[in-house]
């Protein structure tokens, strides 16, 4: 299934099949995604989300079929235009929240990147906590990773569950945050089970049930 | 040196600061193996001289695995790997700044270690001492460079601080025995230990560059 036919796709994925061992993750799965656009990924534990997103970011590669980002790239040929945050932190519990954004900004060598204390302002942090992330609640790490994610400008925002651990009004601000980068002609993939959460930034919803597409509908945005 | 060389071998000796966790492993394994080996062997004289050299190496090399099993601990918890494999950087200076970094550990912890040694096996050193100099760096690096790359490689594996030791020592085999050579050559001062020296700084090249060539791989691995 796929969204209207355009030019300029950000990403493409063509009857995607992804297994692990003899368990089948993702089943023949074919979307096109558009720049500029919010896709919301739901559906049941196990359904594939994760997997979609991980093969998205270039960190698992289809078992079957192909994945094209950016006009004919492998995921893994343009990393750093892709941002990715799992549910995990994917950060250094013993340093705080600038010391680990400062050593992962170092780490995009050419690449134009947010100061670190910038994008933790974005996500609404204080830049100059002393705390080390091992000290944060489960929100403020979100926040911080989502702050990792946002460093390198990424064109293509992948975010696995980013609602989780997160109060309503947190979750709204990221909401809220996320909308002003889809302005900005990124694309941005979100997979969450609280849809409604989710709902103001969707410009189209994409349901997997058993690895399989099943449905993929626009939604209604208000953001 | 390369930026993000620097910057990990600076975020990775500031999280070892904080909390010493590997150094205090280190040592404590370490001085348990020189304690029990003195109480062991009561070595004495000639045959402290011999055995010597086998001890030490064999107290860096425990000393050395523990700190290697949790090489990658910090980067497995919460994910942190898949961050580093986001990232454009290479992933042989990821690997090259935890070797430096392990290595150093370790080098610290023979230093400290060192006077312990000398008087819990009533040690004179009859060869070119200086060579010390040499061998335990050589034979250290060695093992903390295959053992961060195997480290790396079982990452996935449920099992992995078993695999480490399953795959690691065999491979060290022929550093060891080289290591344990020069330095008996050394401490007793009967045999030239140049050919063991020549040895061992080839294996270092050798698995250096090797792993050095491999380990985008071993990164990017599913």
């Amino acid at each position: 299934m796929s969204a209207p036919a355009s030019e300029g796709l950000c990403a493409q994925l063509d009857a995607v099949s992804k297994l692990f061992g003899s368990f089948a993750a993702l089943r023949q799965v074919s979307v096109d995604l558009e720049p500029g656009r919010c896709y919301v990924l739901i559906g049941e534990n196990g359904a594939g989300k994760s997997t979609l997103l991980r093969i998205l970011a270039g960190l698992l590669r289809p078992s079957f079929g192909t994945v094209n980002v950016f006009g004919g790239h492998e995921p893994h040929e343009v990393r750093e235009r892709i941002g990715y945050m799992s549910h995990a932190p994917m950060l250094y519990d013993e340093l705080t929240g600038q010391e680990n954004l400062r050593y992962f900004a170092s780490l995009y060598p050419g690449r134009p990147c947010l100061a670190p204390s910038e994008a933790l302002r974005q996500v609404g942090l204080d830049p100059d906590l002393t705390r080390t992330l091992g000290q944060y609640s489960q929100g403020m790490r979100q926040r911080t990773s989502l702050a990792r994610v946002l460093l390198p400008v990424p064109e293509l925002l992948l975010l696995d569950e980013p609602f989780s651990n997160m109060d309503v009004e947190s979750a709204r601000q990221m909401v809220e945050l996320l909308a002003s980068f889809r302005h900005g002609s990124r694309t941005i993939v979100i997979t969450t089970h609280q849809r409604d959460l989710a709902a103001p930034i969707a410009d189209w919803v994409l349901a997997l049930k058993a690895g399989r597409v099943a449905s993929f509908e626009p939604g209604s945005p208000t953001l | 040196m390369p930026r993000a060389l620097w910057t990990h071998l600076v975020k990775d000796l500031r999280i070892e600061w904080r909390s010493l966790d590997a150094i205090i492993s280190m040592l404590f394994f370490s001085g348990l193996v020189v304690v029990l080996f003195s109480v062991a062997f009561d070595p004495r004289g000639e045959f402290s001289q011999r055995i010597a050299g086998g001890v030490l190496c064999v107290a860096t090399m425990f000393a050395s695995v523990s700190a290697l099993n949790q090489a990658w601990a910090r980067e497995i918890r919460h994910n942190v790997m898949d961050a580093q494999r986001m990232v454009p950087s290479p992933g042989a200076e990821l690997y090259l700044a935890k070797v430096i970094v392990n290595f150093f550990f370790v080098s610290i912890v023979q230093v400290i270690l060192a006077p312990f040694f000398f008087i819990f096996y009533n040690l004179h050193i009859a060869g070119q001492g200086w060579l010390l100099a040499l061998v335990l760096p050589l034979g250290t690096w060695a093992l903390v460079g295959n053992g961060i790359f195997f480290a790396a490689l079982s990452i996935t594996s449920r099992n992995r601080e078993f695999l480490l030791s399953l795959i690691l020592f065999p491979i060290f085999i022929p550093a060891l025995l080289a290591m344990v050579q020069a330095t008996t050559a050394i401490l007793t001062g009967e045999r030239d230990p140049t050919l063991w020296i020549k040895l061992l700084a080839g294996y270092d090249i050798i698995f250096t560059t090797v792993s050095l060539l491999l380990f985008d791989v071993v990164l990017h691995a599913e």
